[in-house]
């Protein structure tokens, strides 16, 4: 009985006590965290404005529809047939593309089964005739309904689902 | 009675033959019915089928077009007629924009310009492969009156049920003390009856010999004293040592986060991956809160909620926390833009490890493999997240002793893993084997 009172002081909403707080709070800023010294407290900011990643290319074309145009006429894949790495690709895309497209894209991924997201185009789709340039704007930048996948995708990884999606494209056009 | 019956059968077999030759005659009717009908509906191309139109629709405009609000592009509802009506436009107009709209708007078409400039010069893709009939049956199904909003019924039914069910259990309880108040007052009334007996009859109740209380007995017994003594302080050194062991232990810490995310509607009814929103899992030391830009990839659409509800969560109450993400993320629902006046969302953090140990994500996701399940449990079916691990040494270690590494087709490595499987006479090493019990490797 005195075992079930402590235990029920304790409330589920709140965290438990700890033994050294100043042992177990980190001294410096972690990730999501919080710090007086920056504005509204949070650690979470965007980087300073023109700061470049290391390792970063920029991306010159321009997120409209003659920038679109223009990634599918001229854009093509920089990773050759031996870099691209498909279990890899297959898993990114079932990841981040297949909950809409479908993991063969045909369009009929679980979100557009259940009605909650509608029109996913098929990749076979004659009237867009899809192409590795025009994929990779579409990721970087979204189209339409679809939101950009810049942010969950680094440059490598986007244009690895570019290759897997050009593959499903060719696998349902057979 | 036997035979009747029987021969009531043998009646309904001869009727069942003529039945079948009487089929086949009218099955012949009704094919030439049917052509003639194709042939005519092909032929007019004007009666669309709403049911076939609704899964083209579906198919090719849903990505951009809602029948009655707007999104990419206008909303569809009584299209063909409003146009008509509002801008002269016909069929033959609609036609043309359907199959090849950028042609119409070099062309210099005026309403097709105007339209293509209000919606911030968004080409609509080109449908050359739609046929006559496809968009008859998809502007069928726009013309189709929009559904009238749902009664709350079943609701209603639910509550009343559910009051049905608090009182009926108040009335058992109240019924049940009323049933002991009775009983007690009998027996207090037998009693006295019987003590009136005995002293009528002069009987006298004995009463017993006076002894000692059994607590002065007991407090003279040294042994049992000592006995009772080492118990109640064993028993209590047991109930502080479990208090002091879960000080510091977060299992079941479920906080109220900001905005109402269910886990189980995400990740458990609509399957999506654990590491679509939390992406940098596969790459970082933090699993990632994912910035509301990745709520918005299927929000834009996605503005209200269909799915199952409870009592205490309903469909006005997940809608409310939809529109809590518009408001955080600056989205206007109405204009389908970004207003600018963005809100951080400050969510609390459930699982944190103390400073002085290390945790890295990535390393378990991406190199291990290991589950997001096994350590924050099953998330997919919580309605609010709460720590399902203890999150304590003792259980990281116990995982890492009995995990076996998933060594295969690891040319890197192939050596040192042969190396330690004949150091330690294992076919298969755990991560323990290989360092993972190692003070530095999480203490530094």
């Amino acid at each position: 009985m005195m075992f079930g009172s402590i235990v029920a002081c304790k409330k589920d909403t709140r965290p438990n006590y700890q033994f050294m707080p100043n042992m177990y709070e980190p001294v410096g800023y972690e990730t999501y965290g919080e710090s007086e010294m920056f504005p509204n407290d949070a650690v979470a900011l965007l980087p300073a404005e023109g700061s470049i990643p290391r390792g970063y290319t920029p991306f010159d074309i321009a997120n409209d529809i003659d920038g679109f145009n223009l990634a599918k006429e001229t854009l093509t894949n920089p990773l050759d047939s031996t870099q691209i790495d498909t279990p890899r690709a297959k898993e990114l895309y079932d990841i981040y593309c297949g909950i809409c497209h479908g993991n063969l894209g045909n369009g009929q991924g679980n979100l557009v089964k259940r009605e909650k997201i509608l029109g996913v185009p098929s990749y076979d789709d004659a009237g867009r005739a899809i192409t590795a340039g025009s994929t990779y704007h579409t990721i970087y930048y979204g189209k339409n309904a679809m939101g950009s996948y810049a942010n969950q995708l680094n440059e490598e990884e986007r244009w690895q689902v570019v290759a897997y999606v050009l593959k499903l494209k060719s696998d349902l056009e057979k | 009675m036997k035979k009747s019956y029987q021969s009531l059968e043998d009646n309904s077999t001869n009727n069942m033959k003529q039945v079948i030759y009487r089929k086949i005659t009218s099955k012949i009717l009704y094919l030439g019915f049917i052509v003639l009908l194709t042939f005519s509906a092909t032929l007019n191309a004007q009666e669309g089928d709403p049911a076939k139109g609704k899964t083209l629709f579906n198919t090719n405009c849903a990505a951009c077009h809602q029948l009655d609000k707007k999104m990419t592009g206008p909303a569809l509802r009584n299209i063909e007629q409003r146009l008509l009506d509002e801008q002269g436009l016909d069929r033959a107009w609609l036609d043309a924009w359907i199959r090849n709209s950028a042609g119409m708007i070099k062309s210099g078409d005026a309403y097709a310009n105007q339209i293509f400039n209000e919606y911030n010069q968004t080409a609509m893709t080109a449908f050359p492969t739609l046929s006559d009939q496809d968009i008859s049956d998809i502007l069928a199904y726009t013309a189709a009156e929009a559904p009238a909003p749902p009664t709350p019924g079943p609701d209603v039914v639910v509550s009343t049920a559910a009051t049905g069910d608090d009182s009926s259990n108040k009335l058992i309880l109240g019924a049940l003390a009323l049933l002991f108040a009775l009983l007690a007052i009998g027996l207090i009334l037998v009693r006295q009856t019987l003590t009136r007996f005995a002293q009528e009859k002069g009987i006298e109740v004995a009463t017993a010999d006076k002894t000692i209380p059994i607590w002065k007995a007991f407090a003279q017994n040294q042994f049992l004293v000592l006995v009772t003594s080492i118990f109640f302080l064993l028993a209590s050194g047991y109930f502080v040592y479990g208090y002091f062991m879960q000080i510091g232990v977060d299992q079941g810490y479920q906080p109220v986060q900001p905005i109402h995310f269910s886990h189980k509607i995400h990740a458990g009814d609509n399957g999506i991956d654990c590491k679509y929103c939390h992406s940098s899992a596969r790459v970082s030391k933090t699993s990632g809160i994912p910035s509301l830009n990745v709520c918005m990839n299927c929000h834009k659409s996605i503005y209200e909620y269909n799915g199952e509800t409870t009592a205490e969560y309903d469909k006005a109450f997940y809608d409310g926390e939809i529109q809590k993400l518009y408001a955080a993320a600056g989205w206007s629902d109405a204009d389908q833009a970004y207003t600018g006046d963005a809100q951080p969302v400050k969510w609390v953090r459930i699982h944190n490890l103390p400073d002085f140990a290390y945790f890295n994500h990535s390393q378990h996701v991406s190199v291990a493999g290991v589950q997001c399940q096994t350590c924050h449990g099953p998330v997919e079916t919580m309605e609010e997240v709460y720590q399902f691990s203890p999150l304590t040494m003792g259980w990281c270690i116990s995982c890492h002793r009995e995990t076996e590494v998933n060594v295969q087709g690891n040319a890197y490595y192939e050596k040192i893993h042969e190396q330690l499987s004949k150091k330690y006479g294992v076919d298969k090493l755990t991560a323990a084997q290989m360092g993972g019990l190692e003070c530095g490797k999480c203490h530094y």
